[in-house]
């Protein structure tokens, strides 16, 4: 298994409410290299959350998600931050749907970018990211162009773009297809169906999950979770699989 | 080390897949001026190539940390290593003057907030960075005016100008001056102390850039201190919260500003408008 989780949970403790929110507890589930996970479950309910925690931007309150990579089998809920850098640059990849671009940085060098760390030559890493680009459909005239002043749908395109670019084993796509039309969610879904095939484990949030019906392997269920109201000693309840 | 955390999330191990051992480790630095601890146990560590951010409120002691990284001023307590040829092992703290001095000028760039502490205004941009190069042995003109216009171009500093006087340029310009003057040594550190601000946002958002750039294609390790957490967000890899002198939080720059777990972070990230 590339990835198992174990008795998963975040909570939030919010210090100037004296308050702790329990958004999941007791999570468990395994994914396997080439096998598309769902994660599903009401809006708020903590599937985004579950992605984050995963990619480190959230740290889980407790339990394991042991992933197997390249070096070995790692937790990711306890490694070593500088550690998490070098999964994030090498192996596992996020896609979310808030594109931060810098200003006054293109299309075209924001996509380029993730191949650029990574040490390929210059030229080789903006032809790669050209094309992929136009293989999202971003009209060859916004390249030069900064995302800053794009529509929601184009700064997706940049968004998935940079975030496919580079080769990776676990990818984590939180509702990717937020602000594309059906013709670019098609081929996301294409572009997915790639990676699938290749090997790469995804594990995602999508708001129209017929979309990638196909693909799915598995549905992690998320159900309502405590609410802001839980008190200590009120039953948490667990996780459906 | 760490203040009031929240304890309630499963506890990091050390690193293990980095190969590389940390380019700088400071330990328990203290700084008094007075009756006031500027800098109250502060440890920090930094891997080679990685981008260090350190936020916190004016007075927080950021700025006098990186005076002692600087190894400008001496510390009341603590421990400084740098992973460089010839200093490898040692307190820098310990050195003699001289010897500090050899390491500053060799080993660190700073770049100030305020342009006129880190340049002559006096001197061409040019004969700035020269300075650095000559201080390090070099002697024939060619040479130094060579390594002065090659650093100039890393900072994106318009070349037809490199031999106007600081206070004829701009204050974009006067940092990318700063900067080209800091890294003409290839240096393995890169201190920053709130390189941007004051500056226009457009001239920010290009100075940002060049730093990002020349992070990616000489793999410097650097320091920020800024207030400014767009700024900390954009650039560093990881991000410290200081608060009185402490830090009260260390992590990977999303996570602190997402899902921060201490109560002075959790306020100032969500200050921000």
């Amino acid at each position: 298994m590339l990835l198992t989780v174990q008795n998963y949970a975040k909570h939030f403790l919010i210090h100037h409410l004296g308050r702790e929110v329990a958004v999941f507890e007791g999570l468990n589930f395994t994914l396997d290299a080439g096998q598309f996970a769902l994660i599903s479950g009401p809006n708020g309910v903590g599937k985004s959350t579950l992605l984050r925690c995963l990619y480190r931007s959230y740290r889980p309150t407790h339990g394991s998600a042991v992933y197997q990579s390249a070096f070995g089998a790692v937790d990711l809920a306890r490694l070593a931050d500088v550690d998490v850098l070098v999964l994030r640059r090498t192996e596992i990849g996020f896609v979310t749907q808030f594109l931060r671009p810098r200003p006054r940085v293109t299309a075209l060098e924001l996509v380029a970018e993730p191949l650029l760390e990574a040490g390929h030559a210059p030229e080789a890493a903006r032809a790669e990211a050209e094309a992929l680009l136009a293989g999202f459909g971003l009209k060859p005239g916004l390249l030069h162009a900064y995302p800053t002043t794009f529509s929601g749908g184009e700064q997706q395109k940049v968004n998935l773009a940079r975030a496919l670019i580079r080769p990776c084993r676990l990818l984590l796509l939180d509702e990717p297809t937020a602000s594309l039309d059906a013709a670019t969610r098609a081929m996301l879904v294409e572009r997915l169906t790639t990676l699938k095939a290749a090997g790469v484990a995804m594990l995602g949030v999508f708001h129209h999950p017929e979309d990638v019906a196909a693909l799915i392997d598995l549905e992690v269920h998320l159900t309502a979770g405590a609410a802001l109201a839980a008190l200590p000693g009120e039953e948490i309840p667990h996780v459906a699989e | 080390m760490l203040a009031t955390s929240n304890r309630r999330v499963v506890p990091l191990d050390a690193p293990r897949l980095v190969t590389q051992r940390p380019l700088l480790v400071a330990e328990g630095l203290v700084k008094h001026y007075g009756r006031i601890r500027a800098v109250d146990g502060v440890s920090l560590s930094v891997y080679p190539g990685e981008v260090l951010g350190i936020v916190g409120e004016s007075g927080s002691g950021k700025s006098s940390v990186l005076r002692l990284l600087n190894l400008q001023e001496d510390p009341d307590a603590g421990r400084y290593t740098l992973d460089i040829p010839a200093w490898r092992g040692m307190d820098l703290f310990g050195l003699s003057r001289f010897d500090k001095r050899a390491v500053r000028t060799r080993h660190i760039g700073i770049v100030y907030q305020n342009p006129y502490l880190g340049l002559r205004m006096s001197y061409t941009s040019s004969g700035n960075i020269a300075e650095r190069v000559l201080l390090a042995g070099e002697r024939r003109f060619a040479a130094l005016r060579e390594a002065a216009q090659e650093s100039l171009s890393a900072s994106e500093f318009p070349l037809d100008r490199m031999d106007d006087v600081p206070r004829a340029l701009s204050g974009g310009m006067q940092q990318r001056v700063q900067l080209a003057k800091a890294i003409a040594l290839k240096p393995a550190l890169l201190l920053l102390d709130e390189p941007t601000t004051g500056l226009d946002v457009s001239v920010q958002a290009t100075v940002l850039d060049t730093l990002k750039r020349l992070q990616r294609e000489r793999q410097i390790s650097m320091i920020i201190v800024s207030h400014d957490l767009g700024v900390i967000r954009t650039l560093a890899d990881r991000v410290m919260v200081m608060y009185r002198g402490k830090v009260v939080e260390v992590g990977l720059v999303d996570q602190v500003f997402e899902d921060p777990q201490d109560a002075y972070t959790q306020q100032l990230v969500h200050a921000k408008l």
